[in-house]
């Protein structure tokens, strides 16, 4: 009787009492812990555990992106979608080798902060306000359409009406928690999100392999009794269908260096994970709450490529060369949000999927890759719907981290440092509310009419991170006689050395048609790009330097102060 | 040992212990994973091709393992030079 009445319950069901339980727990998080102080909406305080802090910025750091597409992306890329494993993952080592100690010790807010002290210079905290701000809004907009996305497939809402309800989310527990309530609304969404990329992962790896852990699974053989290995298996279903060998991938060796490098050095100078450091209480907390982020980000990470491998091959056994009546129920249901398409070219009734344009009749949106893969896989309901709520905790634990940066880089960067710097206490808390009122507005409209770039600008956002703030932080640290002028001129070239080859290569502004492939620098795409730019600014910075004069006294002693981890005392104005 | 010199001294075994470690960050990743790759995937543990594997798997592991080490090194070297106050 009971299981019954469980079975009956479906899918749309199971999905509201998981994402309303989900979205109560989280507006009790930040009910709990709102913000009474700057310190408090900055940096929580500045007392966070290194494990609540490791896991807040697991969650803070994986996205939609990562918990929806990542494994599609692999699962069509094959060898390829490496440079998403190792770059957004590498990029924790230098945070923890290189920069996260440092900027603890240094014991302020924001990354701006950290540019403007150290180059004594309005200037370069302007330009690093800037470089916050684009980097930021270029990543949040997404998030937000994210958000939308997962709301409108699985409780079958509009789009729009998803991206106003991920709003009001985001604006009630940012708004009124500030850092210390998104920090512990991202321990809660980092549990949510693991569970649910981990349970249809560990099913499917035991349907396919009988192995329970996928990471070894990927690499185990099938369960049919054949010996063969999983990958062989996919290596030849891959190639008879003319696709690449899928352990061998199709990206020159110097993109895939170059993108790699781009995204690790990307993930190392985002604002919004190096802000999360400032919120432990000691240097050793700031290095070891880098270690558990990572470790925890590996978890999904390494689980990933196996689920990419799983999901490629019962999707090509499922559907290769089948009559397409007798397609399964996921499949028709996919059709109709018209994330699968099928059209029969050659009218034999039977699905052919090929990796020649021209005869291919089978086109299949990546991000169905982790979100049917469930179904596709016969899981039960509540499984289903446990992915709809772990994609809701991805896109909101980034979101909250995204606005924070952009709300603290407003009121404390621009209104308290620059403008107004007599503002109140009370007065920065209520101006650091307001912008992030203003900036979930701002992400809100463009999740809802986003800009036809968008998207591709994401991916760059990375880029345009690594263009700018690592190399100055990096000189910053272990460079003494780096000045304002070289840091000034280093990060303004490599910003726009970023933003000018993005225009004329990803979105080809400059051209009547998008330049081709061939056209590239040293066969660099606009993904790669990033690492060019940030050679470009240490390479400008470190010029400039030699001609200008050292930096004051003063200065240089800050740089001999944060190298040293003792007596980092609170976060401060 | 004056406050400076013990600085410096701390200073110069960090960045030691940093070159070493991003040395083997480098080599997981860009060596393994990707420059060569081709050479290593003619060795093949159970079904996976090695420099396969450290693509996709091998140096993400290691990666986390480098970072524990290095607050395992620190927080030795912070008490040798009296810093974990």
């Amino acid at each position: 009787m009971h299981s019954l009445l469980v079975e009956g319950m479906g899918v749309q069901n199971w999905t509201y009492i998981l994402v309303g339980i989900t979205f109560t727990l989280y507006i009790g998080i930040a009910i709990w812990s709102r913000a009474g102080s700057t310190k408090e909406f900055y940096v929580a305080g500045g007392g966070v555990s290194p494990l609540a802090n490791g896991m807040a910025t697991a969650a803070d750091w994986m996205s939609a992106a990562s918990f929806i597409s990542m494994a599609g992306i692999i699962s069509f890329a094959g060898y390829d979608g490496a440079v998403y494993l190792m770059g957004w993952t590498g990029g924790y080592v230098l945070l923890a080798l290189l920069l996260a100690p440092y900027l603890r010790k240094f014991g302020k807010f924001t990354v701006p902060d950290f540019i403007g002290d150290r180059y004594y210079s309005k200037t370069a905290r302007i330009v690093a306000v800037f470089c916050a701000l684009l980097v930021s809004f270029t990543y949040v907009a997404g998030q937000m359409r994210g958000v939308g996305i997962v709301f409108s497939r699985f409780l079958e809402v509009d789009i729009n009406t998803g991206v106003i309800i991920g709003m009001l989310i985001v604006l009630f527990y940012a708004v009124l928690g500030g850092m210390k309530g998104i920090t512990y609304t991202q321990v809660a969404q980092y549990c949510v999100l693991i569970f649910a990329f981990m349970v249809p992962a560990i099913f499917i790896s035991i349907q396919i392999t009988g192995n329970p852990i996928p990471q070894l699974g990927f690499g185990g053989e099938l369960t049919d009794g054949s010996g063969t290995y999983l990958l062989d298996k996919l290596d030849g279903l891959s190639t008879e269908l003319g696709f690449a060998e899928y352990t061998e991938g199709s990206k020159s060796m110097i993109d895939i260096f170059a993108i790699t490098l781009a995204l690790m050095v990307g993930t190392a100078g985002l604002p919004h994970v190096i802000v999360r450091f400032f919120t432990v209480k000691r240097v050793k907390d700031a290095r070891k709450s880098a270690g558990i982020a990572l470790l925890l980000i590996v978890l999904l990470y390494s689980t990933a490529p196996a689920v990419a491998v799983f999901a490629r091959t019962n999707m090509i056994e499922t559907v290769s060369n089948k009559p397409y009546a007798d397609v399964p129920d996921w499949f028709t249901k996919w059709e109709t949000t018209g994330l699968i398409s099928f059209t029969d070219k050659n009218n034999d009734g039977l699905i052919k999927y090929v990796a020649n344009k021209e005869q291919n009749e089978l086109v299949v949106d990546r991000d169905i890759m982790v979100l049917a893969n469930p179904e596709i896989a016969n899981l039960p309901d509540w499984v289903i719907a446990l992915v709809a709520a772990g994609g809701l905790a991805a896109a909101l634990s980034t979101a909250a981290g995204l606005l924070l940066v952009i709300s603290a880089s407003v009121s404390h960067d621009l209104i308290k440092k620059i403008v107004n710097p007599k503002i109140s206490e009370k007065g920065e808390l209520i101006t650091a509310r307001l912008s992030a009122v203003g900036a979930v507005c701002v992400a809100g409209y463009f999740g809802i009419n986003p800009p036809g770039f968008v998207a591709a600008v994401v991916a760059l956002a990375f880029g345009l991170a690594a263009a700018s703030f690592f190399p100055a932080i990096i000189l910053g640290i272990f460079y003494k006689r780096m000045n304002k002028e070289g840091a000034i001129a280093g990060m303004v070239v490599g910003i726009t050395a970023m933003l000018l080859y993005m225009i004329k290569y990803k979105l080809g502004w400059f051209d009547e048609t998008l330049p081709d492939k061939s056209e590239w620098w040293f066969g660099i795409s606009p993904e790669g790009f990033g690492s060019i730019a940030m050679l470009l600014n240490f390479i400008v910075s470190i010029l400039i330097m030699k001609f200008t004069p050292a930096p004051p006294q003063d200065v240089q002693e800050i740089v001999e102060n944060i190298r040293i981890p003792s007596g980092a005392g609170e976060a401060t104005h | 040992m004056t406050d400076k010199k013990n600085a410096k001294a701390y200073w110069k075994e960090n960045i030691r212990y940093v070159l070493i470690l991003m040395a083997i960050w480098f080599i997981v990743s860009f060596g393994a994973g990707i420059l060569f790759k081709d050479a290593l995937n003619s060795v093949k543990i159970g079904g996976f091709k090695l420099g396969f594997w450290f693509a996709q798997q091998g140096s993400m592991y290691v990666f986390v393992i480098l970072i524990f080490v290095y607050v395992r090194l620190m927080n030795k070297l912070d008490k040798k030079y009296g810093y974990d106050a």
